[in-house]
C-alpha cells in the first residue's frame, strides 16, 4: 500500500515522518516487531509513532483520537450558544475562554491522531458525512443558561473522570495530549460548579432552573462512560493495549460518588430515586440506565444530531474563504522573496 | 543503516513553508521556552500556511496560560530524526562504556572532594 506510506510521511508529525516503513511488499508482520512491541506494552512503556505496532492498534486509536477530538470541536456549539446571552461580562469571558479552549482540545488531539498517519482534513471528511462519531452528550440541547453550569460541573466532569486515566494511555502522543487537556479542564468544570452554586443559592426561580439543568443533564452524564462492560465492544482489547486503564461501569461508580457529596453542597438533588449509599459495598447504588436512550441518539436520532453536525459542516464551508487567502498570501509571500527584483 | 533518514522522505507533495497551495496547510512543529534560563521543549504542531501563522497559531494554541515566553516553529518536513528501534545499532556504541560514568570508579577509603 505506497499510497498509505506517502500519506503518512506526507501528513503525519516529524515524530512520525520518518517512521520504520514496512516494505510494501511485505507480507504479514515480523514477529520480531510483534514481540518488541508487546514487550514494550508489558512494561508499561510508551508507544511512540514510529514504532512498529499491530495494524489494529493503530486503526483503534485512530477511531478512538479522532472521536475524542470530534467531541471536542462539536462540545464548542452547545455552550457557544449562551456566549451572547452571559448575564455578565465576567461569566461572558469565563465561557469564550473555556470554548477557545474546547477548539484547542480538538487540536491537540487532532495532532496526535495525525502521528498515525491519518490527515486532519481526512478525520473531518468522516466527521462532516456522519463516517466517524463524537460523543453522544452534544446531541443535547442548552435549554437554560442553567446548562452551561450543569455541562461545566457534570459533563466535564465525567470527561475528567474518563481522561485522567488516559493520561497513561500506552499511545505517547496521546498521553502527552491528555495531560495538556485535564490540566485545563479543571477550570472548566470549577466554573460550571461555581456558576450551578451561584444559581442554586439565589432566587427560588434560579434554584429552580438550576435544579431542572441538573435533572436533565445526568443521566447523559452517566452515558458519556459508555456501554456496560459486558456490552462494550472495544473494551477488552483496549484494555489489553493499556489505551484504557479502567472499565466502563468502574468509571462511571466513582463519577456518582464523586458527584453525591459535591450535589449535597449544591443544594441540589440528583434525579434518582434509587440513588443511595451501599455500606456494604462501600460505594453508592444508582438507578438503571435507559440505554435504548443512549442507542437512539448514537443513532442520529438525538434532540439536535442533525443541527450539531449541519452548523459544523456550514462553519467549514464558510470558513473555506479563509483557509484559501491565507494560503493564497503564503504562496504569494513565498514567490516574492524568491523573485529576484523584490527589494523590501 | 537508519539513522540520518530525512523528515519526509515522501516525495515533493509534503507541503513546506515553501510551497503552500492547494490542499491541507502544512505541519509545523511547535517549540516553547517556559521561562527564561530553560531550553525550548517540543509542545506539539500544528497546520498554518505560512511561518508567520505558524507563530500565531502556535501562541493561540500552546502557550492560552502564560506557557511560554518565546516560542520556535520549524517545518516537520524539516526535521531528521533518528531509528526509534531502541536495539538499533546507532545507539548501540554507548552501551558498553561505563568508564564514561563517574560511579564506573572505585575511590579509596577517606578520599574527599572528588
Amino acid at each position: 500500500m505506497p499510497e498509505t506510506i506517502t500519506e503518512r510521511g506526507s501528513r503525519s508529525g516529524a515524530e512520525a515522518a520518518s517512521g520504520p516503513r514496512t516494505d510494501p511488499g511485505a507480507a504479514g508482520p515480523a514477529p520480531a516487531q510483534e514481540a518488541a512491541f508487546e514487550a514494550k506494552i508489558a512494561a508499561d512503556e510508551r508507544i511512540e509513532p514510529r514504532d512498529w505496532m499491530p495494524d489494529a492498534y493503530r486503526a483503534t486509536l485512530v477511531r478512538q483520537i479522532a472521536q475524542h477530538a470530534h467531541s471536542e470541536i462539536i462540545g464548542m456549539q452547545p455552550e457557544a450558544n449562551w456566549l451572547t446571552r452571559a448575564p455578565s461580562l465576567r461569566r461572558k469571558a469565563i465561557l469564550l475562554a473555556k470554548v477557545q479552549d474546547e477548539a484547542g482540545h480538538g487540536l491537540y488531539l487532532y495532532s496526535a491522531a495525525e502521528t498515525l498517519g491519518t490527515g486532519r482534513d481526512e478525520l473531518l471528511d468522516k466527521l462532516h458525512a456522519g463516517r466517524q462519531k463524537y460523543s453522544s452528550i452534544f446531541n443535547y440541547p442548552t435549554l437554560t443558561w442553567a446548562d452551561v453550569g450543569a455541562i461545566g460541573w457534570l459533563v466535564d466532569g465525567a470527561a475528567i473522570i474518563n481522561q485522567v486515566p488516559l493520561c497513561r494511555c500506552s499511545y505517547g502522543p496521546y498521553a502527552r495530549a491528555m495531560v495538556r487537556i485535564c490540566k485545563e479542564e479543571s477550570f472548566h468544570q470549577r466554573q460550571g460548579y461555581e456558576l450551578l452554586h451561584t444559581l442554586a443559592h439565589g432566587t427560588p426561580e434560579q434554584h429552580a432552573m438550576a435544579q431542572d439543568a441538573v435533572d436533565r443533564w445526568w443521566w447523559p452524564s452517566l452515558m458519556m462512560f459508555g456501554p456496560p462492560d459486558d456490552e462494550s465492544a472495544h473494551s477488552a482489547q483496549s484494555m489489553a493495549w493499556k489505551i484504557k486503564r479502567h472499565s466502563n461501569d468502574e468509571l462511571r461508580q466513582r463519577f456518582v460518588d464523586i458527584c453525591v457529596p459535591q450535589a449535597e453542597i449544591l443544594g441540589l438533588a440528583l434525579p434518582d430515586p434509587d440513588l443511595k449509599w451501599n455500606e456494604e459495598r462501600g460505594q453508592h447504588d444508582f438507578g438503571a440506565i435507559d440505554w435504548a436512550e443512549f442507542k437512539e441518539v448514537l443513532r442520529g436520532n438525538g434532540p439536535c444530531n442533525d443541527q450539531r453536525l449541519d452548523r459544523r459542516r456550514r462553519a467549514h464551508e464558510d470558513g473555506a474563504w479563509v483557509r484559501e487567502a491565507a494560503a493564497a498570501y503564503a504562496a504569494k509571500r513565498a514567490l516574492g522573496a524568491a523573485g529576484p527584483g523584490e527589494a523590501a | 543503516m537508519s539513522a540520518g533518514t530525512t523528515g519526509t522522505d515522501s516525495g515533493a507533495d509534503s507541503g513546506t513553508a515553501a510551497s503552500p497551495g492547494a490542499g491541507e496547510w502544512p505541519l509545523w512543529e511547535v517549540f516553547v521556552r517556559s521561562r527564561r534560563g530553560l531550553s525550548h521543549v517540543h509542545a506539539g504542531s500544528l497546520h498554518a500556511p505560512d511561518a508567520a501563522m505558524a507563530l500565531r497559531n502556535a501562541r493561540d494554541l500552546y502557550t492560552r496560560r502564560q506557557e511560554g515566553v518565546s516560542v520556535w516553529v520549524v517545518p516537520s518536513a524539516a526535521v531528521t530524526a533518528s531509528s526509534p528501534d531502541e536495539k538499533d545499532p546507532f545507539f548501540a556504541p554507548a552501551a558498553d562504556k561505563p568508564y564514561r560514568h563517574p560511579t564506573f570508579y572505585d575511590l579509596p577509603e577517606g578520599v574527599r572532594n572528588l
